[in-house]
């Protein structure tokens, strides 16, 4: 290759580049913009990039059937590269320079809160998909992950009847997610009965993986002749270890059932699950969910990748619930201008993927089933027992005294995020 | 509902010992294809009770199968069987005789499902049913059970079992279980008696708890006789507590060492800092997972011998990639430290894109080979075969590392190299290929022990990033430029962190360690083994 060539192909590739950086810019005002901030490298690139394709595919879908408002979407896609201060960085970038109608994105709390102040100061809609501690409302977020109340509580309350569980082991990594979720099942099962020592707390670090004292304590802490199960919101990575080693030291889910919080099919791809059979995990959708809708999701979702093995998650879902309901208030309010799409999608219902509908509710929380399944050999959950109805999010625990008397509803003449009960004020604060 | 496990158990056990089968009014086949009616987990759990009161040997397949998740109903005419294989076409099996009948598209049949209730009933039937078997093993493991979950009504059927107990090992397991069940029974104080001094002997966490629960109810001179033996087993327990965390630190301290050893040659010997180390790691867990994939498609006959293959291909592709980026960049940039730390770090955020982008962003799957999956009992001790053959592995590359580096022309050259470059040069050694050669060699080991570490971490791009703090600070803890130094820092740290840890939690254990080191480095800037002589001055 001659010194000339070399150099025109390098021109050709930037140019290429920079085109592809460029797309967003060119086609300008005949398509609407829908920004995408999800980690597609470092530590959460593991499940966010997921999240990313599932995002792409709805975008698509939408588009083949006409858009939204007559108009194409289109898709921007920013990389935070799993860095919480780049996270607002991104955020701004999509809202002031791509102008994109709508942010779906985050996967940690710490992204979230970290963005809070950029889509409040100017004005955007975030649709966060994931399951989080709650102790939250804002104006301009939209919560389709499980608060608290869908997923910890309900779980909980499956092993206390179900199983007969007196004697708990709440496990998690050290952050603000475990923390107050802990914070809210302590309070939870002290109101139910169960003594103080009879609760063992326990946090490690991020991506901790010699797991082998604790596995070795819950062991000991679950032989005391009481019935004995682990409420785990052990972050990603740390999990496969931790599953690994309970295995190995032979902890069947007939002895100590471990229901996680944060593991789902995707967690589960990258280990052997024969030796897990019966732990438990609770969500708001699992693959396994035998209806119409999850089964057409779930070959378009393969069509998409390009890949049968690939798996579907809760989160998805959530994305898959967020984006429908933002294309219907869009089409409601007829403008994706942010505030005529705040006031029209409140009360907006659209079908889930397992067999019913989801509602937005004034605090930006959305209703939905809560379902315990039981991990099986072939890596999938089976549903061993669901809520009778819907469950609406409770965005302020009313097992914590801080944040009990206060509530959210962002429909006028109250549009407040933290409203309190008993001094009739706005501007109550809850558990940080 | 919650009574009908422990009320079949005994029954089960009773029928079983009595010899009783096929006597029952309602043939087998029937109750089994009475599953296919059951609408809830409930029903499926009354007619395992049923299956269970029949006492016959037969039925143990039926269960098992079940509990394992391979009962299957056919759809068509509501017949049971028991499937096996995987994918759309299901071998199906005949429940009782065990014959295969033929094949069935996946979507013909449905599944009966189990939950962790049914999984313990069925445990417990199975176990009732094992108390009369032929086999002495199987026998011992239903003593065993009865001791972890004793229970009153079955005091009579192992005393029936005792009876006709003719190994001794068995017979012992069998009067455990009859001394944990007269704990929880309505017997006579003087039995009573005996069965705490029968159970204190046992001395395990079980036998802990038995007694714990029994003290509450203990009045007298019982209750004196029972805090005695609490007290007893407590002691046992506390040193073998002891014996645990020494294990444990030596595993953590033997993945230490292999996640460190690499870094003792590059940077230790070398002096390079390099960041790309936890990476190499990385590379030989994928070349881990990329053979274990091909022997899964084409030679799974060879999967108990995928990590044996795996070894030499890690060393050598970690290797080749560490040759490549030393010739690359690094030997540009000797002597130059900080320039080293950020182009390596460089390297690093590249190698993991690279991975991410070929094998995406998830976890992969390594399996377990057969011998490494499971545990063993010492005494209470449980040590698990993956863990124990870690060390085992630390310990063997560390000897080879000392051989080669003490005892071969290349190691002599490699020490000539680093003690006095120019001596070396002017000798004829060709310095800069030994450079090469012995990044290299760290980056090999570096995929040395990516292998191990697939074995108990998550295959994923990050894999490195989270050793690659832990390897620095036991090189510098041990003394740089000394492997002695590494293997002892790495078994001391190891082991130091899981005595911490009890006390102090997994986070401020990891901080109280750090901050030891900050110290200890403040007072020995040279670490545990500090080289001395000229070689430190150049």
């Amino acid at each position: 290759m001659t010194g000339h060539h070399r150099k025109t192909s390098v021109a050709a590739l930037s140019a290429a580049l920079a085109m592809s950086f460029a797309v967003g810019t060119a086609k300008a005002e005949d398509t609407i913009k829908v920004g995408i901030l999800h980690s597609l490298s470092g530590t959460m690139a593991i499940s966010e990039t997921t999240l990313k394709d599932a995002m792409l595919m709805l975008i698509e879908e939408q588009n083949k059937k006409g858009g939204v408002l007559g108009k194409k979407l289109e898709a921007v896609v920013v990389d935070p590269a799993s860095d919480w201060p780049l996270f607002a960085e991104k955020a701004r970038e999509l809202i002031e320079k791509d102008k994109v109608a709508a942010v779906f994105g985050c996967w940690t709390s710490v992204s979230r809160k970290s963005v809070l102040p950029v889509f409040e100061e100017l004005n955007g809609l975030l649709f966060y998909p994931v399951q989080y501690e709650g102790e939250e409302s804002q104006r301009n977020v939209f919560y389709t992950g499980a608060a608290p109340n869908q997923q910890a509580v309900p779980a909980v309350d499956y092993l206390m009847d179900v199983e007969g569980v007196e004697r708990w082991v709440l496990a998690g990594t050290d952050y603000v997610y475990p923390r107050t979720t802990n914070k809210i099942l302590e309070a939870y099962l002290q109101s139910k009965g169960v003594a103080p020592e009879d609760i063992m707390i326990n946090y490690t670090p991020f991506g901790h993986s010699d797991w082998q004292t604790i596995v070795a304590d819950i062991k000991t802490f679950g032989s005391a002749g009481k019935k004995t199960a682990v409420v785990s919101t052990i972050n990603g990575d740390a999990n496969v270890p931790f599953y690994k080693e309970l295995a190995n030291q032979g902890i069947k889910a007939e002895d100590i059932p471990v229901v996680a919080f944060s593991v789902g099919e995707e967690e589960l791809a990258g280990l052997d699950t024969a030796p897990l059979v019966g732990h438990l995990a609770a969500w708001n959708y699992f693959q396994s969910v035998d209806t119409d809708a999850n089964a057409e999701f779930i070959d378009a979702w393969h069509a998409f990748i390009g890949d049968e093995s690939r798996v579907t998650n809760d989160p998805m879902e959530a994305h898959f619930i967020g984006f429908n309901m933002w294309v219907e208030a869009v089409e409601k309010a007829g403008t994706t201008d942010p505030d005529a799409v705040i006031d029209s999608i409140v009360g907006v219902s659209v079908p889930n993927l397992t067999g019913g509908y989801s509602a937005m509710m004034p605090n930006h929380h959305i209703t939905k089933p809560v379902l315990i399944g039981e991990i099986q050999e072939d890596g999938q959950f089976e549903v061993v027992w669901e809520t009778s109805g819907l469950v609406v999010g409770d965005e302020w625990s009313d097992y914590l005294p801080d944040s009990r008397p206060l509530i959210a509803d962002w429909r006028a003449p109250m549009s407040c995020g933290n409203f309190n009960t008993e001094t009739g004020k706005c501007g109550g604060k809850g558990v940080d | 509902m919650r009574l009908a496990g422990p009320l079949t158990f005994a029954v089960a056990i009773i029928l079983s010992l009595a010899g009783v089968a096929h006597s029952q009014e309602k043939p087998l086949r029937e109750i089994v294809n009475s599953f296919a009616e059951a609408r809830n987990f409930n029903q499926t759990e009354e007619i395992v009770a049923e299956l269970g009161a029949t006492g016959d040997p037969a039925v143990v397949p039926v269960l098992r199968a079940l509990s394992e998740g391979d009962l299957h109903v056919r759809k068509s005419d509501n017949q049971v069987f028991i499937v096996s294989g995987r994918g759309k076409t299901l071998t199906i099996i005949d429940p009782l005789t065990g014959e295969m009948v033929g094949e069935e598209g996946k979507r013909a049949l449905s599944k009966i499902r189990v939950n962790n209730g049914l999984r313990r009933l069925i445990r417990d039937t199975i176990g009732g049913l094992a108390l009369g078997s032929p086999d002495p093993a199987a026998r011992l493991r239903a003593a065993r059970t009865l001791i972890s979950n004793p229970d009153a009504s079955s005091l009579p059927a192992i005393e029936a079992a005792l009876e006709k107990e003719t190994d001794p090992e068995v017979a012992a397991g069998m009067m455990r279980a009859r001394a944990a069940a007269i704990l929880v029974s309505e017997r006579p104080d003087a039995e009573k008696s005996e069965a705490i001094t029968a159970v204190a002997a046992i001395s395990t966490q079980d036998a802990l708890s038995l007694l714990l629960g029994f003290r509450g109810q203990a009045t007298g001179e019982l209750r004196e006789q029972v805090d005695r033996a609490i007290a007893r087993v407590e002691r046992v327990q506390s040193y073998w507590a002891m014996a645990q965390n020494v294990w444990y630190g030596l595993s953590l301290g033997s993945v230490l060492l292999l996640a460190a050893i690499g870094l003792a040659i590059t940077f230790g010997v070398m002096g390079v800092i390099n960041m790309a180390h936890g990476e190499m790691v990385m590379i030989g867990a994928y070349v881990t997972f990329v053979v274990q994939e091909i022997i899964r498609t084409s030679a799974p006959w060879l999967f108990d011998w995928s990590l044996a293959i795996a070894l030499p291909l890690a060393f050598l592709t970690a290797g080749a990639i560490g040759y490549a980026l030393e010739r690359g960049i690094i030997r540009f940039l000797y002597g130059r430290p900080l320039e080293t730390l950020l182009a390596t770090w460089g390297v690093s955020l590249i190698l993991q894109q690279a991975v991410r982008t070929i094998f995406g962003p998830t976890n992969r799957e390594v399996g377990s080979p057969s011998w490494m999956s499971g545990a063993f009992e010492i005494g209470q001790l449980t040590i698990t075969w993956n863990r124990l053959y870690i060390v085992l592995f630390a310990l063997a590359v560390f000897a080879v590392l000392l051989f080669v580096l003490n005892r071969t022309s290349f190691g002599l050259q490699m020490r000539a190299v680093t003690q006095n470059r120019r001596m070396a040069a002017a000798m004829g050694i060709r310095t800069p290929r030994v450079d090469a050669m012995t990044f290299a060699l760290g980056s090999g080991v570096a995929g040395l022990a990516g292998v191990a570490l697939s074995q108990i971490d998550n295959v994923s791009p990050n894999l490195g990033q989270g050793y690659i703090i832990d390897s620095f600070m036991v090189v510098v803890f041990g003394g740089v430029g000394n492997l002695w130094g590494t293997f002892v820092g790495a078994l001391t740290l190891g082991i130091a962190n899981k005595f911490l840890e009890p006390y102090a939690g997994a986070v401020l254990g990891k901080i109280l360690v750090l901050v030891f080191i900050i110290l200890f480095i403040q007072k020995r800037p040279r670490g545990l083994f500090a080289l001395k002589g000229r070689a430190v001055e150049a």
